[in-house]
């Protein structure tokens, strides 16, 4: 191709982008100056810091690139896939999932042996425990999504990114608002919505992303080469609309100033109540599970190398699933002053979830029909598989846990906490650790993974890790519920809540335990992906990842 | 024309399928949250709520800021054991006035709606310094910087403002004496007490630290945590006015 005659030119999105970020700088600054506590002028220099950054970045990226900008094809006639930004998500999770992990590990450690608080405000469960949820959910999980949601709508609309700047303004925005949350939680900045801990400031940000991420992916799908839109990405245009809604229907908030961090939510009480856990449950339902299935959909026929098993059950499923999810947040106020009414609904609902999770799990591990022999010789998809079989026992668990007899036990007990690990650990971390697996060699053009053994390894040293963190957490769930509705014969409460507490110690030993082993297996995983980037074999030019039309 | 083949129109068209989408996920929140705004029945009517004093509210925002409600619950479910071992059930109207709610959700320390006058001064701030020095088995982490940490009156005006912009019922009055009220609460014999409890039914002003010479976070806790359920007398609450 002859080299391009055009002449080179800013354009609008990039002269307009480092005119806001330019301007932005000169805010923070301001902010900076007039902040009223501590924390707000940290993150205002943060925030002017990486606007500097901003500016500087879109400048090298103008007066690096070539005078046109990337088209939707290669010289060599191939799809110019944008594969730039989700690198950099992908390696972003893996950073974050060790983080996430660890200050699990050290929560877990804290409440087995206090002393590890050191009494010091930052390193206080407290404020710890918000770092590792968010951390895990948002920062690893978060990550994981965008690389994987970038990858899979490329590829299955066969068309590059839509956007310029676009797509990594997502990337480095997103995990922009991880560092301002992160880092405020350690400083005690916080309005104490279980998985919405972030102050005002930090979710006007996270909209201003989120908005920008639907709309690359919307348009990604409107200039699809493809007719129809790919299953996947229904899971993931429906995950990324509802957190929005959620977003922006939990946060809804009164800052004491515009120079302050602190803010008000601006619910109360019973109805503050019911917008989190409508909020908090859907926190689950479609950043954890749509997204996540979105992830399923996928790479679990990709790896597998078999079509999606049914495509009416995933159509059934899907709507169901969208649908149900919503309605299930007041299982997690049963006996409250929430009113009967809603809890029953609640209730009602979540028991009927089960049957399309159940869709979601019956069509993934199906589509290993004709295939289950690889699961001996490819860890990988055994990871996947072995995701997808986690998914169904906790949205087994989930529902029987929502039926009020069985609630009025579980309910404050660690059998909540072994839930969600099941649920995040099993589902949502070894999913994400298949499709990290897949990425990596197909995103660096490397033939393979650098090593299947430390995959194996991986994997079984994470599912020990697992079965020992969740049974620890039934038995000491199970257990405290029992002693606190013990009663003597003469018709005392048995046990005062001390014992109970003090009854909890084996298992808060053997669960961190149970972490500990999770956190090695994220550490080879880690490795891993170092040296395949590093060292891994080339793919030959011809084994690319091949274009196949979606399904 | 099937249903599964009519699904197609979906699939190829995003704008249609992004709109079936928010439809779909709009009608379970609607149903279950909307009707909370409205339905009398959803807070019970009862004597003695009030919104916080300068003080409490200054220790409930430290409360939010440590993350406490990440092991202790605000909310005592009406089951035998539980009101047994905390006191009468929760009601909606006792948390009507909470930005946001407390009610958390796990129970690693006992739950706290109703821990008001139960321990002494004393015992809470040797408990807050270290908990294992007076429970031993305790897990809890040690708050002993609250103790040296002051307390700043000027914010709080600020904050109450903001509460009442939102809806909680703060008279200009106030809002106006606020900083003046925080410090009185947090002394023992203070000749302002009287217009504090004026202001607030039910305030007690003493020195809640055992330090007389300054105000500090460990004083706005321990208030917090010390008028936590004693607004409402729950003799004189008629759990049957409100059935129908």
């Amino acid at each position: 191709m002859a080299p391009s005659t055009v002449r080179k030119t800013m354009t609008l999105g990039e002269g307009g982008l480092a005119f806001v970020f330019a301007a932005t700088t000169l805010l923070c600054l301001v902010a900076a100056a007039k902040a009223q506590d501590a924390p707000f002028a940290f993150h205002a220099f943060l925030s002017a810091a990486a606007s500097v950054a901003a500016v500087f970045l879109i400048f090298r990226g103008y007066f690096n690139r070539p005078a046109e900008l990337p088209g939707e094809e290669t010289e060599d006639g191939r799809i110019n896939y944008n594969d730039g930004p989700l690198k950099f998500a992908t390696i972003a999770a893996v950073f974050w999932g060790i983080a996430g992990f660890t200050v699990g590990l050290y929560i877990a450690l804290e409440l087995a042996y206090p002393w590890l608080n050191f009494d010091l405000p930052f390193l206080n469960f407290g404020r710890l425990r918000p770092l590792h949820t968010s951390a895990v959910i948002f920062a690893f999980g978060g990550n994981v999504l965008i690389a994987t949601s970038f990858h899979v709508v490329q590829r299955t609309c066969r068309t590059r990114l839509a956007g310029h700047l676009a797509p990594w303004f997502v990337v480095l925005g997103y995990n922009f608002f991880i560092v301002i949350a992160g880092t405020g939680y350690l400083l005690g900045v916080t309005q104490s919505k279980e998985y919405a801990e972030p102050e005002w400031y930090a979710d006007l940000w996270l909209t201003i992303v989120w908005v920008v991420y639907l709309l690359v992916f919307l348009a990604t799908i409107i200039k699809r080469k493809e007719p129809h839109i790919y299953v996947a990405n229904w899971f993931y245009l429906a995950f990324i609309v509802t957190i929005a809604v959620l977003h922006l229907g939990n946060n809804a908030a009164l800052p004491i100033s515009a120079f302050g961090s602190k803010s008000y939510v601006v619910w109360s009480g019973v109805q503050d109540a019911m917008f989190q856990w409508w909020y908090g449950h859907n926190a689950v339902g479609f950043f954890l599970t749509a997204g996540f299935l979105g992830i399923m959909y996928y790479y679990v026929p990709k790896r597998a190398e078999r079509p999606v098993y049914s495509y009416r059950l995933s159509i059934v499923h899907f709507w169901a699933l969208i649908f149900l999810y919503i309605w299930a947040g007041p299982h997690h106020l049963h006996y409250t002053s929430l009113p009967d009414w809603a809890q029953t609904l609640g209730m009602t609902f979540s028991i009927m979830l089960w049957m399309p999770s159940w869709g979601g799990m019956i069509n993934g591990l199906m589509t290993l029909s004709g295939a289950w022999d690889k699961l001996r010789t490819d860890p990988v998809l055994r990871m996947l598989v072995v995701s997808v079989a986690f998914y169904g026992m906790s949205t087994f668990e989930g529902p029987m846990m929502s039926i009020k007899a069985v609630n009025s036990l579980s309910h404050y007990t660690d059998w909540t906490v072994g839930h969600v690990h099941s649920g995040a650990l099993g589902w949502v971390g070894f999913v994400s650790f298949g499709a990290v697996y897949c990425l990596v060699p197909w995103l660096w053009n490397k033939k393979e993974l650098y090593s299947l053994k430390a995959v194996n390894w991986h994997f079984w040293i994470a599912t020990i890790g697992i079965v020992l963190y969740v049974s620890a957490m039934w038995v000491s769930g199970i257990l405290q519920g029992l002693m606190w509705r013990a009663y003597t014969s003469l018709g005392f409460l048995e046990y005062s809540f001390i014992e109970t507490v003090e009854a909890m110690h084996p298992f808060y030993a053997i669960r961190a335990l149970g972490g500990a082993l999770f956190v090695i297996g994220s550490l080879i995983m880690a490795w891993n992906v170092w040296k395949t980037v590093q060292s891994g074999e080339p793919a030959p030019v011809a084994s690319r990842p091949v274009m196949q039309p979606a399904e | 024309m099937s249903i599964m083949a009519k699904h197609a129109i979906l699939e190829k068209n995003s704008i249609l399928l992004l709109i079936g989408i928010l439809l779909v996920i709009s009608v379970g929140g609607l149903v279950e949250i909307a009707p909370l705004f409205y339905l009398k029945s959803t807070i019970e009517k009862v004597e003695g709520m009030r919104p916080y004093t300068p003080l409490e509210l200054a220790g409930r925002d430290i409360y939010v800021r440590e993350g406490c409600y990440t092991c202790h619950s605000q909310q005592v479910r009406p089951l035998r054991d539980e009101v047994e071992r905390y006191g009468h059930y929760s009601l909606a109207a006792e948390s009507m006035y909470d930005h946001p709610f407390q009610w958390g959700s796990k129970r690693t320390g006992p739950d706290l709606s109703r821990v008001g006058g139960k321990y002494s001064d004393e015992w809470h701030v040797a408990h807050l310094k270290n908990p294992r020095a007076v429970v031993p088995q305790s897990i809890m982490p040690g708050y002993a910087f609250l103790a040296n940490t002051e307390l700043e009156p000027k914010g709080i005006a600020g904050r109450m403002q903001a509460l009442q912009t939102i809806g909680v019922p703060y008279t200009d009055d106030q809002i106006k004496n606020a900083a003046k009220d925080l410090k009185v609460q947090a002394t023992t014999d203070d000749p302002g007490a009287a217009d504090l409890q004026g202001r607030y039914a039910k305030s007690t002003a003493r020195d809640y630290d055992g330090n007389p010479s300054r105000v500090t976070e460990m004083d706005a806790l321990v208030a917090y945590l010390q008028m936590l359920g004693t607004l409402v007398d729950l003799k004189l609450y008629n759990d049957k006015a409100n059935l129908r």
